[in-house]
């Protein structure tokens, strides 16, 4: 077997005992699909507020139609990886993957990967509903558009994994990573368009937002799904991202590298 | 009593003395207990950028109703959260034992395990916005108004508690409890705004089963003088009553455990 097979065997077996993890924990998983009510609070105050006619040209549907959606990319991109990280660095549990021929992160995409289907399956009920209710008018029947949404969703969520992955490791470095990743959680929810959407940020505001790179985890795949851009707009916006996703990588792993030089194990 | 205040002392001394030990932690929750005041504070801006009332509420009077869930919020990350999620963990490892055997009320010993003292700024940061709408509104709260206000807060926090160990029995059954605590800090997350906001299933949902209405709308609608004066009695019994119905299921949920070590 060349090395490449080995490595694509060894992924698959990774795959296959985290598949069984996530639904071995099943409940878990159902607990954290439902946690995100956020959106749908905010929803229904956009409502409340919509009463007197619509906001910047968004009305009620428009509103329903963007956190319904919202709701569904991040069943896809969110992940409470840095959670699980944390505890193994402080609880040594990390030196059992740093004895494995495969580096960490493969292993953690893999527990990432491996909930996808779950995580489709979480998915859907927004979908279905935003379907049922508004009707397809509110999202785009363009299909190259649908097409690069999945893409988006596809780069939303390295981008979002390589972030978390680096605030995780960030754990070898510092005691503990968890405020790191409490302060991120908040800014993001900010940033990302999840609280509210980002065309609702008052104008001076909104080129600095633009400019940062939060736009593409979250309001980004939501705006092409809605059909808000071009295909020419989406395009060039996609390079962006998964440009970002690459510098994102490439920082997460320079991380990990000066962590491990650091790392002093606990318990042995 | 006075036993019961010394061991609040200790326990006090012995998380500032944990928390201590994870610096970088310790630092950014100070600096995040402000961020989370402003952060709090956007979406209230986003939305009433375009409107002049919303369901009733001006911007000035949301904004007293975002105090109170803040100093809300400052208890229940600081005192509350911190606790019952270390119990959760001694569930699982079966280290709870040790808690059961001292010679003092569990429910009590549980209650304050630890605390996250950096959020509590959030507490008094939520006072000085319930000042400041007030200063807008230039609306001068009476004495009685200030009293009742006073008392809904108390019974919002024995709300808040009695729901609290509810949920934590639930660990007893279902073990990986630890999220279910983060889904009811994200229920809560909607008593930042006033309940009229809400509309149909939602409203149903957080008057009866989940009163955030009455947790932090109430205490607001006092302050201002147009709250119903039937509500008081309704929220201080039924926070009486959800606090006996808590401590019914904690021993219910006590009188089951079997540890998990033997």
């Amino acid at each position: 077997m060349t090395p490449w097979q080995e490595r694509r065997r060894a992924y698959l077996a990774m795959l296959r005992v985290e598949f069984a993890n996530a639904t071995h924990y099943r409940a878990t998983f159902l607990v954290f699909a439902l946690q995100s009510t956020m959106p749908l609070i905010m929803l229904a105050v956009w409502w409340a507020a919509t009463e007197d006619g619509p906001i910047r040209g968004m009305g009620p549907g428009d509103f329903a139609a963007y956190y319904l959606a919202s709701l569904a990319v991040r069943q896809i991109t969110a992940s409470w990886l840095v959670w699980g990280m944390n505890g193994e660095i402080r609880g040594g549990g990390v030196m059992m993957r740093l004895m494995r021929p495969v580096h960490p992160f493969l292993a953690y995409s893999a527990e990432s990967l491996a909930q996808m289907p779950l995580r489709l399956l979480a998915a859907l009920p927004p979908m279905i509903f935003a379907l049922l209710w508004l009707g397809s008018a509110h999202f785009t029947r363009d299909p190259l558009l649908l097409g690069l949404f999945l893409v988006s969703l596809a780069g939303a969520w390295l981008c979002e994994f390589a972030i978390l992955v680096t605030i995780g490791t960030l754990g070898l470095l510092v005691e503990s990573s968890i405020a790191i990743y409490q302060v991120w959680l908040g800014v993001h929810a900010l940033l990302s368009g999840y609280l509210i959407p980002l065309t609702m940020i008052p104008e001076e505001l909104r080129g600095a937002v633009a400019l940062l790179p939060f736009r593409y985890l979250l309001s980004f795949p939501i705006e092409v799904l809605l059909g808000s851009l071009s295909r020419g707009e989406a395009l060039r916006n996609l390079g962006v991202q998964w440009a970002y996703a690459a510098g994102f990588l490439g920082v997460a792993l320079a991380v990990w590298r000066a962590g491990l030089r650091r790392y002093q194990a606990y318990g042995g | 009593m006075l036993r019961y205040l010394r061991l609040l002392g200790t326990q006090l001394r012995l998380s500032l003395t944990l928390a201590a030990q994870y610096r970088t932690d310790f630092f950014l929750d100070g600096l995040m207990s402000w961020f989370w005041l402003g952060f709090n504070l956007v979406p209230l801006l986003a939305v009433f950028a375009h409107n002049e009332r919303i369901a009733g509420w001006s911007f000035a009077e949301a904004l007293i109703v975002m105090g109170f869930f803040a100093v809300l919020e400052g208890l229940l990350e600081s005192a509350i959260n911190p606790s019952l999620r270390s119990v959760v963990e001694q569930i699982r490892n079966g280290t709870l034992d040790f808690v059961l055997l001292r010679p003092a009320d569990s429910q009590f010993l549980i209650a304050t395990v630890r605390f996250d003292f950096w959020r509590m700024l959030e507490v008094p940061g939520g006072l000085l916005v319930i000042a400041y709408a007030l200063h807008r509104l230039g609306h001068l709260p009476s004495i009685a108004q200030v009293l009742i206000s006073l008392g809904l807060l108390l019974s919002a926090i024995v709300f808040l508690y009695s729901l609290w160990f509810m949920v934590v029995s639930a660990a007893f059954w279902v073990i990986r409890v630890d999220n279910l605590t983060s889904l009811f800090t994200s229920v809560f997350d909607a008593a930042r705004w006033p309940v009229h906001i809400f509309r149909g299933a939602f409203r149903v949902l957080f008057t009866f089963v989940i009163p955030l209405g009455l947790m932090t709308t109430a205490p607001s609608e006092a302050l201002l003088g147009r709250l119903a004066p039937s509500t008081v009695w309704i929220s201080l019994g039924g926070s009486l009553l959800f606090a006996l119905f808590s401590r019914l299921v904690w021993n219910r949920a006590l009188a089951q455990y079997t540890s998990a070590s033997s």
